[in-house]
């Protein structure tokens, strides 16, 4: 498919020269990045909320308060490395999950019981 | 799969509503189209803090400063998470600077123009994030998931945003006759820029079928365009002032107002970098990143230090 699109939306000004073409530059200095977990008052776990780039775990917990918590959204803030998070493959969703979807004796809807019996 | 299998099941999927995340199959248009629109969202925020922060020190009081202090720094918050959503996508964040340095990548036209008076802080409010909640709350829906949950955090934060501003606008509208003088004169300054907000008109937009189809945006140029002078109309007779257009007249037929033509020539004028402040704001960025150069390496060494210690520590 060849499709050029470079123009015309809301926020996107046209030009010749889009984007994200990489530029040549010298020695990468920049900060690792790193995923914010958050988990709220009520909350029972913690979220994923965001990203950030900080220079060590200190300097992360103390941005992503700065970014994810300035209307109280949290009482708890976890950051890890995004190059420490390994996701499962989309391609692969299929095999992955098909085990559980032929078991649904596994969900309480599966059993009939009298309605006479309640709380349970 | 071949290229052409691939393709099906991805538009399959955003015909079904189903999110494009980053590790998904998608085609090269795709990702390209999401960089260059996530990342001038993202410049947008950014630079968009200068006009504001023009005025930080010279809001008429403390309530006003804490006010709009706390409205420039969640600017800054937004520029964030959708620089993060353009990493999503491949591109590191410095790759993202360095085009808005270089002048490769665009921001919103909008902050090229000056904020004079104190009035303007509240029109930018009223107006300017105004029009941009009617794109972002569209944009919440967009296909590509990390765009979308971006913008669902930022439209919770977007709200306050315009409702201090009018509601800065109100309080100068029932004033002194100069305040209201100043509140006219912003709006009337403030009404056609924040119009061409929404970019050119439908019929000059070849591309935007593809986008469309792509669900990366869902309403056109002029749809959303109608949207905002419909709802500003209204709004505006709240304040006892006026929009500057003489043609604005409800129209039984569309039921829609109609309105006067935009100012082309000056639209695409100051996207080209002939606007008042074009230069002013590229400079403040490239300077503010530059200076800001010593804290990036000494926070760099620090971690470097910290984790020797570390080490020898442990050993
Ligand atoms: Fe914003
Ligand atoms: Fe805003």
């Amino acid at each position: 498919m060849n499709t050029s699109i470079r123009r015309f939306f809301y926020g996107d000004i046209p030009g010749q020269e889009s984007a994200g073409t990489p530029v040549p530059q010298g020695p990468k200095n920049d900060w690792p990045l790193w995923e914010v977990f958050i988990r709220s008052k009520q909350g029972l776990d913690h979220k994923h909320v965001g990203s950030l780039h900080a220079a060590d775990a200190q300097m992360a917990i103390e941005n992503a308060r700065d970014v994810y918590t300035r209307r109280q959204e949290g009482i708890s803030i976890w950051v890890v490395k995004s190059q420490n998070i390994h996701a499962s493959r989309p391609e692969e969703a299929g095999e992955l999950y098909d085990p559980a979807a032929d078991k649904i004796y596994r969900h309480p809807t599966f059993y009939d019981l009298p309605d006479a019996i309640s709380h349970m | 799969m071949s290229v052409h299998d691939l393709e099906k099941h991805f538009q399959d999927k955003i015909d079904q509503e189903t999110k494009i995340e980053p590790l998904d199959w998608m085609p090269e248009a795709y990702r390209k189209t999401n960089i260059r629109q996530i990342s001038q969202h993202a410049h947008s925020e950014i630079v968009g803090m200068l006009p504001e922060g023009n005025w930080i020190s010279r809001a008429p009081s403390l309530k006003r400063k804490a006010i709009l202090l706390a409205k420039v720094q969640d600017e800054a918050g937004h520029g964030l998470y959708l620089y993060s959503a353009c990493e999503t996508l491949g591109i590191t964040r410095e790759e993202t600077i360095n085009d808005l340095h270089s002048g490769r990548a665009k921001y919103s036209s909008i902050f090229n123009y000056p904020t004079l008076t104190w009035a303007d802080i509240g029109a930018v409010g009223w107006l300017v994030d105004g029009a941009a909640i009617m794109n972002q709350v569209m944009l919440t829906r967009t296909s590509y998931g990390p765009y979308a949950r971006a913008m669902v955090r930022i439209c919770k934060e977007e709200s306050f945003h315009q409702r201090q501003g009018f509601e800065s606008l109100l309080v100068l509208s029932k004033g002194s006759p100069e305040q209201k003088a100043m509140c006219q004169d912003a709006i009337n300054r403030w009404w056609w820029p924040a119009l061409m907000m929404f970019g050119p008109r439908d019929t000059e937009s070849t591309n935007s079928d593809q986008s469309m189809k792509w669900k990366i945006k869902r309403k056109t140029n002029d749809e959303l365009r109608q949207q905002f002078v419909d709802m500003c109309v209204e709004q505006v007779k709240l304040l006892g002032m006026t929009l500057p257009d003489p043609h604005l007249k409800w129209n039984t037929d569309r039921n829609h107002y109609d309105f006067g033509e935009i100012d082309w020539n000056e639209f695409w004028q100051v996207v080209k970098g002939n606007g008042p402040c074009n230069k002013e704001r590229l400079q403040a960025r490239k300077q503010a990143w530059e200076e800001g150069a010593w804290v990036r390496e000494a926070a760099a060494a620090h971690a470097t230090k910290k984790q020797k210690r570390a080490a020898a520590y442990a050993a």
